[in-house]
């Protein structure tokens, strides 16, 4: 079971979180200046990397806070977690990690 | 079965003074039944250990093949050996499937051995068993030599240590070794005083009997502590059989040892053909000699300790070495009077007239892997070792590289992986000397990483020195090279897969190691390949042209290391503990009431309340029409409820909402849908506007935290800068709703400072009250079955007053309490939809028939933008309809498929039409009548569809949902 660094309450069990998809989509201004493929993008499609990925968490059984993280999709490892609203931090891409 | 005794009447137990038997205490015998034989064996013995000293060799007959079998290894890798065992407690159940040699015997226990597969009891396990967790700074799996050196040395440097061993003893392979000297000292002495050091420390946890078999990320590990089936019965009160330990472990110190291989040739799977290890074991653990004329076949030195042990009791007839040129160890023992075979293998067997091995054929060995001239031995017994397999299990199982060593001629660890250290024969080294003093020096690393910082001192030993290890891993058959020729080359015991089948599977074109372990179930068994899985690798390497074992590679370990029983996974969240039971503050009312109860989702809610002599049907029929005639009254605590605070909470709501809450007065509620960003319905309910910053949302009983979730989530991430806050309150209120015609005469009587008149108390109002009776409370006109209906919200603490007190005023209008069953009949007639029974997560609101909820002003709220869809606009979208069968007493399940009259007699496969989300006896109807989602069923009223899955299919008329009282004449009550 993995361990998640919450940015309010630290590294505690994976249980505790919930997943949330992929972080830094933000809700579109005005949905009803996007044409129909447009809305279906931002509704439909998300990025499947093989490797760095910032996605979206919430300490469900914990703060219920939200917060960002970067995940590698390979290894399961958490490279990095931050509060909504602050950007992606820059952390170089390496395949093939342990966890 | 009949067990096949190699002397009969002989005991095999070697005296004392010659193999003392580390593991056994000879001053204790204890009587136990195996196979229907009762024989005597000494406490600390296994059942494997008992049935060779007592002359018994076979442990069942194979899976498939129905060959008999014999006891191949002393430890968990054993294949053959599977058992059903009872033990003689009051409190117990029969296990099955489990391995010989790691059952301890106990007083009058009954054991019966199973062909590979195992039975079930069919009685629930009376025994109980729980689970702890542990933090540990350095866990350390395995208590041989190394495992003890490290967690010494770690525990020295004051690390917070873990050291699990899954045997009785600790010590490991070291227990009962002839000879060896650890520090100056006999190794027992020196097992017994690490021991006890670590035993002393209070930061030290040592527990045998305990199986790390799985590890999982940031260094999770779990493990079964077997804790009382050693015991006979006298179990001490509170202490569970089996405890699964949770550890998250800084850092880890692999100490898991190896386990010996066997080779493959032409009948190596009868009884007598053991590991030369296990041959070893059963000796120095347990004073047992695993038969009378014993020969050993090796590829490499370890078996010669043994084979100077066997020499001495006089038991030895040869070795056959498979190596050419003779390795120091190899000499010594030739020296030692020792016939040594070398360039030789074994390529087939004889049996007995009962298949117990009786002879072997030996022939060279020739350089270019041919068979030369071949020789005949009679023995009883042959020990084998095919070289060693570190136990690399835990390492594999979080991905850690594994690679081919031929120098060890095993997988070895490829890198070491983060946070974990690895000591002893798990490394592939087999010398003592160099496991205590990897072992040191781990634990002294692994302490150091937790901050613990010591000097290693290594506990010195013998280094050992090791031969050459011969690349051999199968015999070629002596009868050709077809594939019959290899039909009874073992490869997976347990499986009962031969190098015929190998063959056969490399034939069909397969080449990974991951198509032919499943193809032909290799690894698959009880053991999961611990003896046969590189073997059957070497296999594949010598059918595959090209392939060597490096790139053929091993299939990926997975947890659990050796088989655990769940319910010890379980421990106690078995039963009434196996989930949490909620129940509404008025659950004893119901009880009284005799109610029947169902589940929604964890809360208990009664279905139905018979009376004497009541059907379910009837006692169901009896409560709709009092609550569509007189008055019924329904517990509705359980509906999810969440207060939103804030400034912009109106603001917020109407972003959440499919319809309009900005206008919505204080005092006034209003039905609302939530549907996802795709416009699908998820949660639905009334919210009452509290004040001008406060409302009351209702939700489903089984949507709570859901909509909860989803509420916090758009107010963190999308916004923030809207004043909200989100409280569940659920819990803290109590409802019951009273519902029927004459419900207005009853609530008059509770709350005399409100004015119920309809005009003065308008639908879809609340006023906030203490009720005569003192508890305060909110009353609100909200109607789930179409009937003038208030519910009465107070205080947790005071539901059940609220109950009796409404019974006790409606008693003079016979007023009914309904179940859930009765609603669902009630509000079905309504044409109200229940979120998860009527829509399956693809519908929109206007699918169900709530166009109205939608709104067309607001510019956006979440799921509006999806509705200009395509898929949206289709007019074959599944509908809401009403359904009444043509006659007006069928019934069919929820659930059955819908077709159209010209796909009723079409070939099939059909498409369907939809299904049927619910059908229900109605009393207001006096017919039967059900919702169904229907393919643009709205524009369909008054077709036929028909059920098929009923003979002869039921036929139904397609109506309008609303089936009662379309025109709502009787919400407001009798006039």
């Amino acid at each position: 079971m993995m361990l998640i660094d919450c940015p309010h309450c630290g590294l505690r069990d994976e249980t505790e979180f919930e997943y949330g998809s992929q972080a830094h989509v933000p809700y579109p201004q005005d949905p009803q200046a996007l044409t129909n493929d447009e809305w279906a993008q931002w509704l439909y499609f998300r990025d499947n990397p093989m490797g760095l990925r910032a996605e979206r968490w919430v300490h469900l059984t914990g703060c219920r806070k939200w917060f960002n993280a970067v995940r590698d999709t390979v290894s399961y490892e958490f490279k990095a977690t931050y509060p909504v609203g602050t950007p992606r931090p820059n952390i170089p891409p390496h395949h093939g990690g342990i966890r | 079965m009949t067990p096949i005794a190699v002397t009969t009447g002989t005991s095999f137990r070697v005296p004392a003074a010659i193999a003392p038997g580390a593991a056994i205490n000879r001053d204790e015998t204890v009587e136990v039944t195996i196979d229907g034989h009762t024989m005597t064996a000494y406490r600390g013995d296994t059942v494997t250990s008992a049935l060779l000293a007592n002359g018994h060799r076979r442990v069942g007959d194979s899976i498939y093949l129905g060959r008999p079998r014999g006891v191949l290894a002393c430890g968990v890798e054993e294949p053959n050996s599977l058992l059903t065992v009872t033990r003689a407690k009051a409190e117990t159940i029969s296990e099955t499937m489990l391995i010989g040699p790691t059952v301890e015997v106990t007083n009058n226990m009954v054991a019966e051995h199973v062909q590979g597969i195992g039975k079930l009891a069919e009685t629930a396990d009376p025994e109980y068993y729980d689970y702890t967790y542990e933090h540990p700074d350095v866990l350390v799996v395995g208590a041989g030599p190394a495992g003890l050196a490290a967690a010494l040395q770690a525990s020295r440097a004051g690390a917070r240590v873990v050291i699990l061993d899954e045997r009785a003893t600790f010590g490991g392979n070291l227990v009962g070794t002839p000879d060896a000297v650890i520090d100056g000292k006999p190794v027992e002495t020196w097992i017994a005083e690490t021991v006890a050091e670590l035993q002393a420390n209070d930061d030290v946890t040592l527990l045998n009997r305990t199986t790390v078999f799985g590890g999982y990320e940031n260094n999770y590990f779990m493990a079964t502590q077997r804790r009382t089936d050693h015991l006979d019965d006298q179990v001490p009160f509170g202490v569970s059989r089996e405890r699964t330990l949770h550890l998250r472990a800084k850092q880890v110190v692999l100490a898991t040892g190896s386990h010996e291989r066997p080779i493959v040739f032409k009948n190596n799977d009868r009884p007598g053909i053991m590991l030369a290890s296990g041959i070893a074991g059963y000796l120095n653990r347990y004073g047992v000699l695993a038969g009378s004329s014993i020969a050993l076949l090796t590829t490499n030195d370890s078996v010669y300790l043994l084979a100077q042990q066997l020499a001495e009791l006089g038991h030895l007839v040869a070795v056959i070495d498979v190596r050419a040129d003779l390795s120091e160890a190899a000499l010594q023992a030739v020296a030692a009077g020792i016939d040594v075979i070398a360039g030789s293998v074994v390529c087939d067997t004889t049996a007995s007239d009962q298949g117990a091995l009786a002879g072997i054929t030996v022939a060279e060995y020739l350089a270019d892997g041919e068979l030369g001239a071949t020789r005949h031995f009679e023995v009883d017994t042959l020990g084998v070792s095919g070289g060693w397999s570190p136990v690399i299990h835990l390492h594999s199982q979080r991905q850690g590289k594994v690679v081919w060593d031929h120098e060890v001629q095993g997988f070895v660890i490829g890198q070491p992986r983060a946070d974990f250290h690895y000591a002893g024969s798990v490394t592939g080294s087999l010398s003592l000397g160099e496991a205590l003093a990897n072992g040191a020096n781990a634990g002294a690393a692994a302490a150091d990483a937790t901050g613990h910082f010591s000097f290693a001192t290594e506990p010195v030993a013998a280094a050992g020195h090791r031969g050459p290890v011969a690349a051999l891993r199968m015999v070629p058959s002596p009868d050709g090279e077809d594939q019959d020729a290899y039909a009874n080359h073992f490869v997976d015991l347990h499986r009962d897969q031969t190098v015929q089948d190998v063959l056969r599977a490399t034939g069909a074109g397969m080449s990974s190691v991951e198509h032919i372990k499943r193809y032909t179930s290799i690894s698959t068994g009880n053991d999961q390949g611990k003896t046969g899985a590189v073997n059957a690798i070497g296999v594949m390497s010598e059918i595959l042209d090209g392939h060597t074992m490096d790139d053929i590679g091993t299939t990926t370990f997975r947890a659990p290391y050796s088989p655990i029983s769940y319910v010890g996974l379980a421990g106690r969240q078995r039963g009434e503990l196996f989930d949490a039971l909620r129940k509404t503050a008025m659950d004893r009312a119901h009880e009284a009431l005799d109610a029947v109860f169902e589940m929604a989702g964890e809360w208990r809610r009664a279905s139905y309340y018979p009376r004497a002599g009541e059907t379910k049907a009837q006692a169901i029929r009896r409560e709709t029409i009092a609550a569509r005639n007189g008055v019924g009254m329904i517990d509705s605590s359980t509906l999810g409820k969440i207060e939103v605070r804030g400034k912009d909470s109106a603001e917020f709501l109407n972003r959440i909402y499919t319809n309009g809450f900005l206008k919505l007065k204080v005092g006034r509620g209003r039905y609302g849908v939530m549907t996802g960003v795709d416009g699908k319905v998820f949660d639905d309910g009334v919210t009452l506007r509290l004040a001008e910053d406060r409302f009351f949302m209702h939700t489903t009983s089984g949507g709570a935290q859901r909509v909860l979730n989803w509420l916090e989530n758009w107010h963190q991430t999308e916004w923030s800068h809207l004043d909200a806050t989100f409280t569940s309150v659920s819990e803290q209120f109590a409802t019951v709703a009273v519902s029927g015609p004459k419900a207005r005469r009853v609530v008059e009587q509770l709350a005399s400072d409100v004015d119920f008149a309809p005009e003065a108390f308008e639908f879809m109002e609340f006023r906030e009250t203490t009720l005569d009776n003192g508890i305060p409370a909110r009353i609100s006109r909200i109607s789930f079955t179409g009937e003038l209906s208030y519910e009465i919200a107070v205080p947790t603490q005071y539901g059940r007053a609220l109950w009796d007190a409404v019974a006790q005023a409606g008693a003079a209008y016979d007023i009914t309490p309904y179940g859930l069953e009765a609603q669902r009949i009630l509000r079905a007639e309504k044409g109200f939809v229940i979120v998860g029974q009527d829509t399956d997560g693809t519908n929109s609101p206007q699918d169900v028939g709530m166009d109205w909820v939608v709104s067309k002003i607001k510019q956006d709220f979440l799921g509006k933008r999806s509705y200009q869809l395509d898929d949206f606009l289709r007019d074959d979208r599944e509908e809401l309809v009403a359904i009444m069968a043509t006659d007006k007493n069928s019934m069919v399940r929820d659930g059955a498929a819908l077709v159209s009259a010209e796909d009723l007699d079409a070939p099939r496969p059909v498409s369907t039409s939809g299904h049927v989300t619910g059908y229900y006896d109605s009393a207001a109807l006096d017919r039967t009548f059900g919702l169904a989602l229907v393919r643009g069923g709205s524009k369909r009223i008054g077709e036929k569809l028909y059920a098929p899955a009923y003979d002869p299919p039921v036929e139904f008329e397609i109506t309008p949902l609303i089936s009662f009282d379309p025109e709502g004449t009787r919400r407001d009550g009798e006039r």
